[in-house]
């Protein structure tokens, strides 16, 4: 079974939902960044989700664009994230690690080195923003061939026409996008999230985490309840900037102020009982 | 290329929007029901003979189409080789072609009920000609410029408040037309269930760049006739600058099958191709994934998109249309380049031997003119695509030649 299969069951017996983090790699450099990736599981993150900065991220808001220009400007790379995944793969073996982020990088690099090195570094899954299911066939195979989960978006405008297709795309986990827009710019009610849920329910077995939308305490807990786990990630890379100093450099406690957050969101989420 | 060539350079795009490798449907989830949406209504009103009826009724009698083919004698004469003709689309309403695809896209909108209408802008030409449509059709419009474009294109984004567009200044990024287009996407994810977002060239995800072309061929296809009623036969060249390359495909298409007709896009160089500063993508460029399509960008070794620069702000943009890679590959049009101070040459060169001043882009077209004639037989023809006017490039122009206004 693979690491993130493992860690739903895992969570599902013990009847709760998974915290999902998402921070840039690199941001605001490397020697932080790892140091926060290391931080995270303790923490109390459940899946671990590493932005691949690109120039231009067409899908993220202005906190999570600002933060991948911090990580580009300290020298970010495809292969640089990768081997951020090895050094933290030296202390971790059991929480997964989902790489997110656009075509193009991973298109230079190649795609099925990629695949190849991302698997051997300790990889476990993709999100691909801009490969949809009518473009799979650029990565689908070079995924599967090296155990890596291609995980894909559900969003609002997934039609019931379209939802088998993109499902059937789909492994590891589902991502559901809370809201019609870019990450991080509003918050879905709790009537539209309760009534989306089944919906996707009715097409999968997969474990459905809720993103793009998810900022506090209260709506990891929320999502937590009504689907399998929340994603948080503009809060965390807000909370990362407001740590910075006035040149954008980490500050003795940017790392903790970061992983406070990760518990404060870990504790909402552990909060919510479910049905093991 | 070891592909043998098809019969016919007019048969793209494929059934998964592919001409040959590029084009594509690379967008977010979010998008992608409202791009097959949009796919699905262009098929339906391209073969909708009220829609074309209507369409072309607006090109006839808003635009002022068709616009004419000049002989320009004294450029001819100047140059001392190969005749040279100007395909007009300067003359149209707005001042450049881009209104043609505006028209088609602006009614296809009002078909599928939307009711608001978003669209990027470089030189600000598109946006213009998008805030002109929808004030016709009394449409809310807001357009997304560059920060730095807003600067070096004051005249376009007053135009475009008189109109009653909204203007958006993108101050991502380098602020130019990349940015814009990326915050077009971005506001349009946010916005899908009222909003038709009108994108000015042929790029995007499919079907854009297909339909931004089948509305831009009118350009070719009365090149075609007009050349055929004044010399009887078809041109040996036909000339475009490129930036996305609507201009260009739109000239070029109709002639593809035509063997004996050279097509030339003109590339901006900015500085010079050996520089870090040019807008080259098929000359300095490879291939890769942006807004939308797989095509050739401006790109570094580790995929992240690099700035593009050029004199005409209507040419910065780190990609081109995926069917113009295509072509490129299969050797149908030759990709060549003209920097910044040719351009700027051969603005100066139409304005006095012609009367008539030049957008920057249309002076690159011009400025590769002025190479190729010169080698050609004096029966030889030689079209130029004179896709914008330059009133809008006067600042930018004189500010270059050290002339305070």
């Amino acid at each position: 079974m693979s690491r993130i299969a493992t860690r739903f069951a895992a969570l599902k017996a013990e009847g709760r939902g998974a915290l999902v983090t998402f921070l840039e790699g690199y941001d605001p450099d490397p020697a932080t960044s790892l140091a926060i990736l290391r931080g995270l599981p303790g923490a109390g993150a459940d899946v671990i989700e590493i932005g691949v900065p690109f120039t231009d991220p067409m899908a993220d808001g202005p906190s999570i664009q600002k933060g991948g220009l911090r990580a580009l400007k300290a020298g970010a790379t495809l292969a640089g994230v990768l081997a951020l995944v090895r050094d933290f793969r030296k202390e971790n073996a059991a929480t997964p690690i989902v790489l997110m982020g656009y075509f193009n990088p991973i298109l230079s690099y190649g795609v099925d080195s990629f695949c190849n090195d991302a698997a051997a570094s300790g990889v476990d899954g993709l999100i691909v923003v801009d490969v949809p299911p009518e473009e799979a066939d650029e990565i689908e195979p070079q995924a599967k061939a090296n155990g890596l989960d291609l995980i894909r978006l559900i969003a609002p405008t997934t039609d019931d026409s379209r939802l088998p297709r993109v499902l059937s795309a789909t492994s590891g986990f589902v991502y559901y996008v809370s809201i019609t827009g870019i990450t991080g710019t509003k918050s879905a009610s709790g009537a539209d999230l309760t009534a989306a849920i089944p919906r996707l329910r009715r097409h999968t077995e997969l474990p459905i985490c809720i993103g793009f939308g998810i900022r506090t305490p209260e709506q990891a807990a929320e999502a937590a309840r009504i689907a399998d786990g929340a994603v948080v990630g503009t809060a965390l890379v807000d909370a990362l900037a407001g740590s910075l100093d006035e040149q954008g450099r980490a500050k003795p406690d940017t790392v903790r102020k970061v992983l406070d957050q990760v518990r404060a969101l870990s504790e909402a989420v552990r909060g919510v009982k479910k049905a093991a | 290329m070891n592909q043998p060539l098809p019969n016919s350079f007019r048969q793209g795009p494929d059934g998964r929007g592919r001409f040959g490798q590029f084009g594509g449907r690379f967008v977010a989830e979010t998008l992608m029901p409202l791009i097959l949406e949009v796919e699905q209504a262009y098929e339906a009103a391209k073969n909708d003979a009220a829609f074309l009826a209507e369409w072309r009724r607006l090109l006839k009698d808003y635009v002022g189409r068709p616009s004419p083919l000049w002989l320009a004698e004294r450029m001819t004469a100047h140059l001392g080789g190969a005749k040279v003709y100007f395909k007009r689309e300067e003359l149209n309403h707005t001042g450049a072609h881009k209104i043609n695809a505006v028209l088609g896209q602006i009614l296809l909108a009002k078909k599928m009920g939307k009711t608001r209408i978003i669209a990027e802008t470089g030189a600000g030409q598109h946006g213009v000609a998008t805030a002109t449509a929808c004030a016709l059709f009394d449409l809310p419009c807001t357009v997304f410029m560059g920060a730095t474009d807003v600067a070096r294109q004051q005249p376009n984004v007053f135009r475009m408040k008189l109109l009653g567009a909204e203007v958006e200044s993108v101050t991502s990024g380098a602020a130019t037309l990349k940015d814009a287009m990326n915050e077009a996407l971005r506001h349009w994810v946010a916005n899908v269930e009222d909003t038709y977002y009108c994108i000015g060239t042929v790029a995007g995800p499919h079907p854009y760049p297909a339909m931004v072309r089948d509305f831009q061929c009118v350009i070719g296809d009365e090149t075609k006739q007009q050349i055929l009623a004044a010399e009887g036969r078809l041109p040996d060249a036909l000339v475009c600058a490129v930036g996305g390359g609507s201009s260009a495909m739109g000239l070029f298409h109709p002639f593809l099958d035509d063997k004996g007709v050279a097509m030339y896009g003109v590339e901006a160089a900015g500085r010079g191709v050996d520089t870090e500063e040019h807008a080259a993508s098929i000359t300095r460029g490879r291939p890769g994934v942006l807004h939308g399509n797989r095509t050739y960008l401006l790109q570094d070794g580790d995929g992240q998109i690099q700035e593009a620069h050029s004199i005409s702000a209507g040419l910065d943009y780190p990609g081109i249309g995926p069917e113009h890679s295509w072509l490129h590959e299969a050797g149908r049009v030759n990709y060549v380049t003209a920097t910044d101070d040719e351009a700027l040459e051969a603005f100066q060169l139409c304005s006095k031997l012609e009367g008539i001043i030049p957008a920057l882009e249309s002076a690159h077209g011009l400025a590769h003119v002025m190479k190729l004639a010169p080698g050609l037989p004096k029966d030889a023809i030689v079209v130029l695509n004179l896709s914008g006017r330059g009133d809008k490039d006067i600042f930018t122009v004189a500010h270059h030649l050290g002339v305070k206004l």
